[in-house]
C-alpha cells in the first residue's frame, strides 16, 4: 500500500514536470509553470520520505537544511548577468548528487547488482563526474576566474581522445564486474579529468553550446540514476533534462554555424585566424557624432536595436531602455532584434533586456524580424559584430560563411556603437562598417548611449 | 520497462521543449535544472537507509547538493520570469507588424 502511494506520488510529479515545461511555451503562462514544478517536487519528496527503506532522518534533515541555507542566496542574490555561470554551478551540484548516489549504490550493492544496473551505475558516475568537472571549469571561465581564452597545447585532441578511449575500456571493465572498487574509482577520477580537459580548450563565446551540452549530460546522468535504482520519476526528469540540453545545444551550434559533431568532439573556438579585409585596402568607415546620431534616431519612425554581448558587458541595458522610451515618446517604434547566440547562454539577452524593464513583446527572434529589417529607418548595433556581418551571406571564403545572421545591412541606415575598429570574436573584419549607409559612433557603449539620451532630450 | 519510460519521456520532452520560444530559453534551462534536483529522491534514500557509513556520508552531501539546486533553482526561475512583462501602452508611431 505504502509502496503504491510512493509510486503514485512519482507519477503525479512526472506529470506536473511535463505540464510545467509545457507552460514555458508562452511568457504569460511560464510563471505558473514554475509553481506546477514546485508542487511536483514537493509531492515527490514527501512520497520518498514515506518509503520504508528510510529509517534515519537526522542526516536527511541536515542535508535539506544546509542545502536550503545555501540555495536561497543563490536564488535571490545572483544577478542576471551572472546567469550562465549560475547555471554551470547548478550543473556541478546536480551532477555531484548523481555521481555520489552512484558511488554509494556501487559501494553497498556491487556484489548483487544485475548487469543492467551495473551498466546504469557505470554511465551514471562517468557522465556525472565528467559534468561536475566540465561545468566547474565552464563556470570558472564564465566568471573569468579562469582565462576565458581557449587553453590549447599541441596534441590536445589526441590526448583527449586517448583519455576517452581509456575511460571506455574501464567503463567496460566496471560493467563486466571486474576490478572492484579501485576500478570503479579510477572511472570516476578519469571522467573527472576528462571533463576538465574537454572544456579547458573552449573559448568564452562558445560557452552557450557547452553549457547546453553539459546540461544534457547532467540529465542523462540523472536518468542513469533512475535506471540504477529503478526510480521512474528520476528517469522522466532526467530524460526531460537531457532532451532540453540536447535540443538547445543543437540550436546553438546551428546558430554558430558549427556542425554538431564539431561541438561534440571539441576543438572549437581554437581555430580562429585573423582575416582583415579592411586593413590594407582603402576602405574607410565613416564616423558620426553623438549629436548627428541623436537627430537621426529622434526623427526615425522605425528603429531596430541589435544588442550584443558588448552591451551586456558595459551593463548598458538600462540606458538602451531610456533611449528607446525617448524615441517612442517622439512617435517612433523601437524593436529589438536578438540573435540566438547574443549573450553567453541560450536566451540570455532576452533576460537581460527583460530585467531592464523592456517589454518582452518588443523582443524579436532573428527569424521573426529578418524579413522586416529592410523597413527599418535606423538599425542601432550595440556591441554586436559577427552576428551582423554580411560576409556570412556573401563571402564563401569567410570563416563564418553560412552562419545565420541578422540582415541589418538591408536597413535604410545603420549606426554602430563600437569602441574601436577591432574585429569580433571570429577575428574577421565586418564589411557592414564600410557600407555607405553605415555610421560609426565610437566610444564605450554606455557612455555613447548616455550622450545620445542627453542629445535627444535637448532637441 | 524502464527503457520504455525513458524513451517516451525523452520523446515527450523533445516535443514540449521544441515549442519553447528562444525568448524563454534561459528560464527553460534554469527550470530544467531545478527539476533535475529531483535526484534528491535518490539521495534521500542513500542518506537515510542506514546501509553503510559511506552511503550515509555521500548521501548527505548529495542531499545538500540537490537541495541547493531545487531551492535556488526554483527561486531564480521564478524571479527571472517575474521580469518578463508585456508593454501596456502601444507605441503611437508605426503599427506593429
Amino acid at each position: 500500500m505504502r509502496e503504491a502511494l510512493v509510486q503514485a506520488s512519482y507519477l503525479l510529479a512526472s506529470v506536473l514536470f511535463i505540464l510545467s515545461l509545457k507552460s514555458l511555451s508562452r511568457a504569460d503562462t511560464a510563471a505558473r509553470g514554475v509553481d506546477l514544478a514546485v508542487a511536483g517536487m514537493a509531492i515527490a519528496i514527501v512520497g520518498t520520505l514515506m518509503q520504508q527503506t528510510i529509517i534515519d532522518y537526522r542526516w536527511i534533515a541536515l542535508g535539506l537544511g544546509v542545502g536550503t541555507v545555501v540555495g536561497i542566496p543563490l536564488g535571490t542574490r545572483v544577478p542576471m548577468t551572472a546567469m550562465p555561470q549560475r547555471i554551470a554551478i547548478a550543473l556541478t551540484f546536480g551532477a555531484s548528487a548523481a555521481t555520489l548516489v552512484g558511488i554509494a549504490e556501487y559501494h553497498d550493492h556491487r556484489e548483487t547488482l544485475a548487469l543492467g544496473q551495473r551498466i546504469a551505475v557505470a554511465f551514471e558516475v562517468m557522465l556525472g563526474s565528467l559534468t561536475v568537472a566540465g561545468s566547474f571549469v565552464a563556470a570558472g571561465k564564465l566568471q573569468e576566474v579562469l582565462p576565458s581564452k581557449p587553453l590549447t597545447y599541441r596534441g590536445q585532441n589526441a590526448v583527449n581522445f586517448g583519455l576517452l578511449a581509456v575511460i571506455l575500456v574501464i567503463l567496460g571493465a566496471v560493467v563486466a564486474g571486474k576490478g572492484g572498487m579501485p576500478m570503479f574509482y579510477t572511472l570516476v577520477t578519469l571522467a573527472f579529468i576528462a571533463g576538465a580537459s574537454l572544456v579547458l580548450p573552449i573559448g568564452g563565446a562558445d560557452m552557450p553550446v557547452v553549457v547546453a551540452l553539459l546540461n544534457s549530460y547532467s540529465g542523462l546522468a540523472s536518468a542513469a540514476t533512475g535506471f540504477a535504482i529503478s526510480n521512474n520519476v528520476l528517469l522522466v526528469s532526467g530524460a526531460l533534462d537531457g532532451a532540453s540540453g540536447f535540443l538547445l545545444s543543437m540550436l546553438m551550434s546551428k546558430a554558430m554555424n558549427r556542425s554538431f559533431t564539431n561541438v561534440l568532439f571539441g576543438a572549437f573556438g581554437s581555430q580562429t585566424q585573423v582575416v582583415a579585409v579592411g586593413a590594407g585596402s582603402d576602405l574607410v568607415a565613416t564616423p558620426i557624432s553623438a549629436e548627428d546620431a541623436a537627430v537621426q534616431l529622434a526623427y526615425a519612425s522605425n528603429v531596430v536595436v541589435v544588442p550584443g554581448y558588448g552591451m551586456a558587458v558595459a551593463q548598458a541595458q538600462h540606458q538602451v531602455r531610456e533611449l528607446a522610451e525617448l524615441i517612442e515618446k517622439r512617435g517612433g517604434e523601437v524593436r529589438y532584434a536578438i540573435h540566438p547566440v547574443a549573450g553567453r547562454m541560450p536566451g540570455h539577452m532576452n533576460v537581460l533586456l527583460a530585467e531592464a524593464n523592456i517589454p518582452y513583446d518588443k523582443l524579436y527572434d532573428m527569424d521573426e524580424i529578418n524579413g522586416d529589417l529592410s523597413r527599418a529607418d535606423v538599425a542601432l548595433i550595440i556591441g554586436a559584430n559577427d552576428v551582423v556581418n554580411p560576409a556570412a551571406r556573401t563571402d564563401p571564403t569567410s570563416p563564418i560563411y553560412g552562419m545565420p545572421i541578422l540582415n541589418v545591412d538591408e536597413a535604410k541606415s545603420v549606426i554602430v556603437l563600437k569602441r574601436g575598429m577591432s574585429v569580433g570574436f571570429a577575428g574577421i573584419d565586418n564589411m557592414l562598417f564600410y557600407q555607405p549607409r553605415t555610421r560609426m559612433l565610437f566610444g564605450d557603449a554606455k557612455a555613447s548611449l548616455v550622450k545620445l539620451v542627453t542629445e535627444i532630450k535637448a532637441l | 520497462m524502464q527503457a520504455y519510460v525513458f524513451v517516451l519521456a525523452g520523446f515527450v520532452g523533445f516535443l514540449v521543449i521544441a515549442r519553447v520560444p528562444p525568448l524563454l530559453h534561459t528560464p527553460l534551462m534554469s527550470a530544467t535544472n531545478a527539476i533535475s534536483g529531483i535526484s534528491l529522491v535518490g539521495s534521500l534514500v542513500a542518506a537515510g537507509a542506514g546501509r553503510s557509513v559511506v552511503s550515509t556520508v555521500l548521501g548527505t552531501v548529495a542531499v545538500t547538493a540537490a537541495t541547493i539546486n531545487v531551492v535556488g533553482g526554483f527561486i531564480i526561475t521564478r524571479r527571472m520570469l517575474g521580469m518578463f512583462k508585456r508593454s501596456d501602452r502601444r507605441p503611437s508611431g508605426a503599427p506593429k507588424v
